[in-house]
């Protein structure tokens, strides 16, 4: 893609969409290896206690996820429910899916050379029959997180709750039975 | 329930009746003059206006202010509120000043980024995205707590609404993402500007499937093309507008004199075939700037005035307050 002098300038501050460098499904694969067995639980806990062990490890997974994601390290990552494409390259960072700004070639609206990183989540799961992952509800992010290793956090058990299928609402809305009413119940 | 001072637009989406939405952009300027002339056109004639937040990233007067005014005004407002320009203390905290000044509806939304607007060098937010701010309202009304657990006490009352965009690509993921506000807590969902109407059918026919139009009304966008300077700038100037070959050629088919015309009849027959279309509660009709041709524009559309409003005097009871 071009990027000539004035569109790599506008909004250089901004995340950048990243299409990735890896397939999904490989991603898939090695995912296998990454799940919080008793080796990578073991890891965690000895990474944590040495800050020097977790500065390097941190600097590594920085390297490999920032060359392959454009991953910027905000410490909670969800890659695995989005086709692998990080949603944090997104200049708006959401979580849950793209903006109504995305024009109708499949552009980024703040950067118009690039490809809306969840069109290319999109992609990507769909090829690998995975789209009801993106049906998911990703919550709020810890802000506290960033530049903290996500891989250790997972290992943790820190990560069990990024996103949910159910929005943990007690009743079913609708206005058509009368949101007032509703309103007005259990918790009120 | 009437007790609760429950809204026009509730009312209209509750019993069925064909609901109607509009737009009052506020002044950049001191003015509160500005919505209430834009309300005295409306009024009659939609069951709310929405109060945009600082829209397309321009720096204007708030949207809980404007849509004080706006109650002021005898108009029922939708309060906008973008993830842009706030991080979630401050939405939360917007929303729980909504309930309290008796604000009936709000609707939440990403937002333009600041590379559109007038401040291109400001700090974006997007603390929260519009999915997890519509949940994060639906927490704090239903069950009364913030996104940190503390209780909201009481807790507000308002319709939850939120927008969606049939045309954006990816278009197949367009019907499930509305499905995530709508389990966020979305009640009523407004669409972006529907000028092509083969990719809305489609998309309203995927919404059905997913039966989502039984728990959320959808409300569908329209409005006039005044120009066609105004055409372009709404597809090359606003992100997210599509407009189709044959809208763009009918446009350009006639006399310069004539292209309002044009434009306003093109818009009634899109009122007057989405309100055939199933599963389409309302339209929402969206005329920055030129206001005035709401009322003509819906009589034409064969939508009357809407029946003698209950919410002047029912959230206006609350609005002596503020005065």
């Amino acid at each position: 893609m071009s990027r000539d002098f004035n569109t790599a300038l506008r909004g250089a501050a901004w995340p950048r969409p990243i299409r990735p460098a890896w397939s999904a499904r490989s991603m898939y694969r090695l995912h296998r290896l990454l799940v919080p067995n008793a080796v990578n639980r073991w890891l965690a806990r000895r990474l944590e206690a040495s800050p020097r062990l977790y500065r390097m490890f941190i600097a590594a997974e920085k390297q490999i996820k920032g060359s392959a994601f454009g991953c910027r390290m905000c410490g909670q990552c969800t890659l695995p429910a989005t086709g692998y494409a990080c949603p944090m390259t997104c200049p708006k960072q959401l979580r849950n899916g793209p903006c109504g700004g995305v024009s109708a070639t499949g552009a980024c609206e703040v950067y118009p050379d690039v490809q809306c990183v969840w069109v290319t989540a999109y992609e990507r799961a769909e090829r690998e029959g995975r789209v009801c992952d993106l049906t998911l509800l990703q919550r709020p992010i810890d802000q506290r997180e960033w530049g903290k290793s996500s891989w250790v956090n997972y290992w943790q058990g820190r990560d069990a709750d990024l996103w949910t299928a159910d929005a943990g609402l007690t009743r079913t809305h609708l206005i058509l039975t009368d949101v007032r009413h509703l309103a007005g119940g259990p918790s009120a | 329930m009437t007790d609760l001072g429950e809204g026009r637009l509730q009312t209209a989406l509750r019993t069925g009746r064909f609901a109607v939405t509009a737009e009052i952009g506020p002044p950049r300027g001191a003015d509160a003059g500005a919505i209430a002339a834009k309300a005295e056109i409306l009024r009659d004639w939609v069951d709310a206006a929405n109060i945009t937040d600082n829209q397309g990233s321009h720096t204007r007067l708030a949207s809980w202010a404007g849509s004080i005014l706006a109650l002021r005004s005898g108009i029922e407002p939708v309060m906008q509120l973008t993830t842009r320009d706030r991080n979630r203390i401050a939405l939360q905290s917007d929303l729980i000043s909504a309930g309290a000044m008796g604000i009936p509806n709000v609707l939440m939304l990403s937002g333009d980024h600041p590379t559109f607007g007038d401040h291109p060098d400001a700090m974006p937010v997007f603390d929260l995205d519009s999915v997890q701010l519509i949940w994060a309202a639906r927490l704090m009304r239903d069950q009364g707590r913030l996104l940190s657990g503390k209780p909201v006490k009481p807790a507000p009352q308002w319709l939850i609404g939120a927008v969606e965009n049939p045309f954006a690509p990816p278009l197949r993921f367009r019907a499930q993402r509305m499905g995530k506000k709508v389990a966020a807590g979305a009640e009523f969902i407004q669409t972006q500007f529907v000028f092509d109407l083969d990719i809305f059918a489609r998309w309203m026919g995927e919404v059905i499937d997913l039966g989502l139009e039984q728990r959320c009304g959808v409300i569908a966008g329209v409005g006039p093309i005044r120009s066609v300077r105004a055409m372009e700038f709404m597809q090359t100037k606003v992100p997210g507008i599509h407009i189709p070959d044959d809208v763009v050629r009918r446009m350009r088919s006639v006399p310069s004199d004539r292209v309002a015309e044009q434009g306003l009849q093109l818009c009634v027959e899109t009122i007057q075939r989405l309100r055939g279309t199933p599963g389409v509660a309302g339209v929402h009709v969206m005329a920055f700037g030129h206001e005035h041709v709401v009322p003509e524009l819906l009589e034409r559309a064969g939508i009357p005035p809407r029946p003698a409003s209950r919410p002047t005097e029912q959230v206006g009871g609350r609005v002596d307050d503020v005065r």
